[in-house]
């Protein structure tokens, strides 16, 4: 990272940096919030233009569905108005709590408990190149394996059980997030730990405010690809030898030729990635905002 | 208060092992603010890390007020070249300098102290709350020296501090480096390949061989206490002290020096 030189000249108010002047006050400003605020009444023609804006294609991909469904007397593509009613009927009702909240506590589970396994295994490797050596080979067999072949032998270990599905979805989720971890930790800044040795940073708090802080953003975008893995997984495991969740749900209406209510279970699963997704995005903006921040300063934004 | 002794570092490489110190022997009395100039790539920055206990010597030995130095002691702070490396850029200039105080257990009403007086030293008051990466590379540097203020060390370790920020910045930054050397009265080392930085700053300055490094020459700065970037740069005896540092390093560059005044020490 040849960031020092970068930086300095990336930095508004650079030229002359005596005693801070009035120039140099402006400096904070380009924080990452990037909304901008004038009036309000204009602030809601804008909020309506980016409404409209993201709105526009789904609008028109469902338009072109929606004439080519009614175009088609395919059985298997209801028009988009039955599947709303059978979204409608099916997920406002107790198969919300039999399907949908079983699928998303086991998506929960699992994916909490790959992060932590990623994250503790991730550091351990990360900072002792002795522990990397002797796990390397044995974690890249492990990770070569595709997870839903995971699942008979997760049936008979654990049973068809909630169990089984989140032990399917940890052994998935975990790769990404113990991977990217291990990259982000041996990538710590020779001159942070130079700097960290000097003022007597050690142990767990060098590691909870050096090396955990310094490989967040590695960790997240693991975290990332491991979210979107896990709603995979979920449904898989779902799909096998099971009795509630939303995978089990659209199979069992497949079979059952049920196939509005099909759609609707996959219209759901979109939506629930969807959300799922734009969480993340929240809770990374959150996290990630000194980063975001230091990368437009490098670019001289 | 700093004493190195027959300072040696060998990089091993097997067949390939370079000598960036030969030997190197200096002191540094209490509350002196010494320069350490040399050619580029005469170990300087080997040099600082080996007194930082950053970095084992092959041989010799480094001494902090009778200590011997195996690893970073409490009483010393570094100020590095690359400043955007070497803060935290998840925490705000405030938090940056009061972290290595958390960790040495400065009570916490003291730490706002000390941490409110040297952002105030620097000129950064009304910046504690920004993050590093929004400010000039001029403050950044500046938060650095904060960071190493605050943590009162005995002495003071600077690597080029001022290579990577432009001329103005680099005069301002110097001027203050010698205010709050005054101040203080804390033993500063300060590295740099800038000659005229090296004997406006210092009281005294090392002339560094090409490496093998060793010391080639101990000049003593006999300018006034009081500097300022347009008289004293100007000064008759600066003009000297240049030339003579300046003729130092160019026959260090020839390896022609190497020899004779080294064998002083």
């Amino acid at each position: 990272m040849s960031s020092q030189s970068t930086t300095s000249d990336a930095a508004p108010g650079t030229g002359a940096d005596g005693a801070p002047g009035p120039q140099e006050a402006q400096a904070p400003a380009p924080a990452p919030a990037g909304r901008p605020r004038r009036g309000t009444a204009s602030g809601a023609v804008r909020a309506g233009a980016k409404l409209l804006h993201v709105l526009l294609l789904p609008a028109l991909l469902i338009g072109v569905y929606a004439y080519a469904s009614a175009n088609s007397d395919s059985y298997y593509t209801p028009t988009p108005d039955l599947i709303a009613a059978a979204f409608a009927e099916l997920w406002f009702s107790e198969r919300f709590f039999a399907d949908v909240l079983p699928s998303l506590a086991r998506l929960a589970t699992g994916f909490a408990l790959a992060a932590l396994l990623g994250v503790g295994l991730g550091v351990l490797l990360g900072l002792s190149a002795r522990v990397r050596a002797l796990a390397e080979p044995v974690l890249e067999f492990l990770r070569a394996i595709p997870p839903p072949v995971l699942v008979p032998l997760m049936i008979l270990l654990a049973g068809v059980n909630d169990s089984m599905k989140v032990l399917v979805i940890v052994s998935g989720c975990v790769w990404p997030i113990l991977l990217n971890t291990v990259e982000g930790v041996r990538a710590v800044d020779p001159v942070l730990a130079d700097t960290a040795r000097c003022y007597g940073i050690h142990g767990t708090t060098r590691l909870r405010v050096l090396v955990l802080r310094l490989a967040s953003p590695q960790i997240m975008a693991g975290l990332r690809q491991a979210l979107a893995l896990a709603i995979i997984l979920m449904v898989i495991s779902e799909m096998f030898a099971s009795s509630s969740g939303l995978g089990f749900a659209i199979v069992q209406f497949q079979r059952t030729f049920a196939i509005p209510e099909m759609w609707a279970g996959m219209v759901l699963l979109g939506l629930v990635g969807f959300v799922l997704s734009a969480l993340f995005e929240l809770v990374e903006g959150r996290a990630l905002g000194w980063y975001r921040g230091l990368r437009a300063a490098n670019r001289g934004e | 208060m700093l004493k190195v002794t027959g300072l040696q570092k060998i990089y091993n490489g097997g067949a390939n092992a370079v000598e960036a110190v030969r030997d190197l022997t200096f002191e540094l009395g209490e509350g002196e603010l010494v320069c350490l100039v040399g050619p580029s790539g005469c170990g300087k920055t080997t040099l600082l890390k080996c007194i930082a206990g950053l970095m084992p010597p092959t041989s010799g030995t480094v001494e902090l007020a009778g200590q011997a130095v195996t690893a970073p002691p409490p009483d010393m702070a570094v100020v590095f070249q690359e400043y955007g490396r070497s803060l935290f850029a998840w925490m705000s200039v405030r938090d940056n300098v009061e972290l290595p105080l958390k960790e040495k257990k400065v009570p916490k009403g003291r730490r706002a102290e000390l941490v409110a007086e040297s952002l105030e030293a620097v000129g950064l008051t009304r910046f504690a709350d920004s993050y590093p990466w929004q400010l000039s590379g001029g403050m950044q540097q500046r938060v650095a020296i904060a960071r190493a203020v605050a943590y009162e060390p005995q002495v003071l370790l600077m690597d080029e501090p001022f290579a990577a920020v432009d001329a103005q910045t680099r005069a301002d930054l110097e001027d203050l480096i010698r205010q709050l050397w005054k101040r203080l009265g804390v033993t500063v080392l300060f590295v740099t390949h800038d000659i005229d930085e090296a004997v406006y700053l210092g009281e005294r300055v090392l002339v560094l061989s090409s490496s093998p490094t060793v010391v080639q020459d101990d000049i003593t700065v006999d300018l006034p206490v009081e500097r300022d970037q347009l008289t004293t740069r100007r000064d008759e005896r600066f003009t000297e002290l240049r030339a003579r540092v300046y003729a130092q390093i160019q026959q260090a560059k020839n390896g022609t020096g190497a020899a004779a005044p080294a064998a002083a020490h």
